[in-house]
């Protein structure tokens, strides 16, 4: 079982590695969802995987066996919180693509590229042009 | 057991919400009860410096819960310091986007800017890992909200950049702390040293596996080369008064690397061996490469982005040792670089609002208020680059000297002397094409005065686009604010100069508190009375 975790935790965890790498930011979302997936289930194995136990302690001794509780706290926690955070990246990402008009992750020219000095008059004049 | 702990965190916590219920329409309203919140947070933490001066280490147990079960709140001096900082750059740069305008350019400035307070305040006081986890969630979703503010297509593009990053290293995160879970099953941090320290040296390779993602995780926040590549389109896209803010936001990741790395790593000889292996030569190149991004940057908010990153370099540089020398320095520098780099943003976004939100250097007619905005930019110059008589200087010599008897000694030296000879030069070219050059070109037509009447009050700038979301500075409400708070920043810089004795004092006791963890483990574990 231990293999079946970790292969499939890997799995998930290179998938969404290689989609996080992607230049467009439908991938990256995919992406992060695949990781936030993967780190979920991984969280929840830090408490060793055992089957069929409560998440109590019952009696005391060598006897007791139980489910460790905290991580499934835990996971609760940051499920709630990467959920929140995906919406937060879709709406940012779905309000560059409206703004700017593509969906590309990496910066426009712009960025890095002083452009020409245009002056309102100018763009004044561009759109008479135009017109 | 006092309940001031949780007031750093309650405040925001309930005024954020209030103001968004009950006066989401009335910016006045939330612009008096913003400021009113953050006053009230720094009364606050001049409350809990007081408390925290006398050395005891305060817990503050949530629910009364016995410490390894229940989520503690820790308040040192270091904590304490943290929440003042954080207080009082709250408190001047949200003047500051008050008096500049930037907080109508969006919905829901003030209370955003609350929940960031909040986020702070809690990964400051906490001692939780878990808890830390989730405080840096809070302050992140805040700072999506602020880096957003105004909105504009490369500012939103830079915003997805910006969140993409941050969630990978929330994911990285929770990896580093489901991994230390595993191994010594619990997330209180007191009680994860002492389990640390009993660990058989053998066992603890997951351990350090575990550690190294930890510092990872706080080194992305900190933006250490070569984690730094989300900050530079950050800040420089971000609102200036948020990028100001901001300043403290990667000093919270530098926090998290002293808290974890002086108070439940320090038994395993190895894993500190790791960390001051690791974060010294990326300190040294954090700094080189900031200062050349300092020289070589061709836009005025990158260039207050990468003295930032450079900022960074150094102060990890004094700290990567975690002895109480290197701690001394690096927190008076903590403290120094956050005022600076804020008031360098404040002074940048003053500058490129006057030239119509033109940010490139490049030579445009004088600007208005030319004199008064170049003497900011020439002092904030000087407190960045670390010249006397700013408090930059003290804290880079404070830092040369802690280093003095490093093995590294000569390379850290010449690392932080070379780049400072860097990042002047940088600073001296863009001053020079900003307020120098400019008065070379004849001023726009229309401004011609004739003689003997009075010149006018300089040139309005001409607008690079219709609808660029920058502010500008006829939108501003009150400029003379906007000045205010620019210098008390400055003003902030100037008093460490003038009290730096009895300061650097304190934050030699702050630094001979955290190399003595086992104080911690006593106050938080040992001493328990009246819990349930």
């Amino acid at each position: 079982m231990e293999l079946l975790v970790a292969t499939a935790i890997g799995a998930c965890t290179a998938a969404g590695v290689y989609l996080i790498l992607r230049l467009r930011t439908f991938a990256v979302v995919l992406g992060m969802t695949m990781l936030t997936y993967a780190i979920n289930a991984f969280l929840f194995v830090t408490g060793r995987l055992v089957v069929n136990l409560p998440p109590i302690l019952h009696g005391h001794g060598e006897h007791a066996a139980y489910t460790d509780p905290l991580p499934q706290a835990l996971v609760l926690t940051a499920i709630v919180i990467s959920f929140g955070m995906t919406a937060v990246v879709v709406m940012m990402a779905l309000g560059a693509f409206i703004e700017s008009g593509d969906d590309r992750i990496n910066m426009p020219e712009d960025d890095r590229v002083m452009p020409p000095l245009r002056t309102v008059e100018d763009q004044d004049e561009a759109e008479d042009e135009k017109a | 057991m006092t309940h001031w702990l949780i007031a750093p965190v309650l405040l925001p916590a309930i005024l954020g919400p209030l103001m968004i219920l009950w006066m989401r329409h009335d910016l006045l309203q939330q612009r008096v009860f913003g400021v009113i919140g953050s006053l009230l947070t720094l009364g606050v933490a001049i409350k809990l410096n007081v408390m925290a001066a006398g050395g005891e280490i305060f817990v503050y147990r949530l629910g009364n819960w016995p410490a390894p079960f229940g989520i503690v709140l820790m308040l040192d001096r270091l904590s304490a310091l943290m929440l003042i900082l954080t207080a009082i750059l709250a408190v001047i740069v949200q003047l500051y986007g008050i008096g500049s305008g930037w907080d109508r350019k969006g919905w829901h400035f003030h209370s955003l800017w609350l929940f960031q307070l909040m986020g702070l305040n809690g990964a400051f006081l906490t001692g939780d890992a878990f808890n830390l986890f989730v405080f840096f969630e809070v302050l992140l979703i805040a700072s999506y909200g602020l880096m957003i503010h105004g909105g504009g297509p490369m500012r939103l593009r830079a915003g997805v950049q910006y969140i993409s990053y941050n969630l990978a290293g929330s994911a990285l995160f929770l990896a580093a702390l489901g991994t230390l879970y595993s191994v010594t099953g619990t997330l209180n941090m007191a009680d994860m040293a002492e389990r640390v320290a009993m660990m058989p040296a053998e066992d603890t390779a997951v351990l350090r596996t575990g550690a190294v993602l930890l510092m990872l995780v706080f080194a992305i926040k900190a933006a250490i080369v070569p984690l730094h590549f989300w900050l530079p389109s950050t800040y420089a896209n971000a609102p200036g008064p948020v990028a100001a803010l901001f300043a403290i936001m990667s000093k919270v990741g530098v926090y998290a690397i002293i808290r974890f790395f002086t108070l439940v790593f320090p038994s395993d000889t190895i894993v500190e061996t790791i960390a001051t292996d690791l974060l010294l030569p990326a300190a040294l190149i954090t700094l080189t490469l900031g200062q050349i991004g300092v020289l070589g940057t061709r836009s005025l908010t990158r260039l207050a982005a990468y003295a930032a990153i450079a900022s960074i370099g150094t102060l990890v540089i004094s700290i990567a040792r975690f002895d109480a020398q290197g701690l001394t320095a690096g927190l008076y520098y903590m403290l120094h670089s956050t005022l600076a780099a804020a008031a360098l943003f404040l002074v940048v976004d003053l500058i490129a609002a006057r030239r119509g939100g033109d940010f490139w250097l490049r030579l445009r007619p004088a600007i208005r208020n030319t004199g008064l905005v170049s003497a900011l930019f020439f002092a904030t110059a000087i407190a960045v680059v670390g010249l006397p008589p700013l408090s930059g200087f003290l804290g880079k010599l404070l830092i040369l000297d802690a280093t003095r008897d490093d093995p590294w000694m000569a390379g850290i030296w010449a690392t932080i002397l070379v780049t400072s000879l860097v990042s002047l030069i940088g600073f001296g070219r863009a001053g020079s094409i900003l307020f120098w050059k400019s008065h070379e070109l004849d001023t726009e037509p229309g401004n011609d005065t004739d003689e003997g009447e009075r010149p006018a009050p300089g040139p309005i700038p001409t607008k690079l686009e219709t609808d660029e979301p920058i502010q500008d500075v006829d939108d501003s409400a009150a400029p003379w604010l906007a000045f205010l708070a620019a210098g008390g920043l400055l003003a902030g810089s100037v008093a460490l100069t003038a009290f730096a004795g009895p300061l650097t004092g304190y934050l030699q006791e702050t630094a001979d508190q955290l190399t003595q963890p086992q104080l911690y483990y006593e106050s938080v574990l040992e001493n328990q009375e009246g819990t349930r």
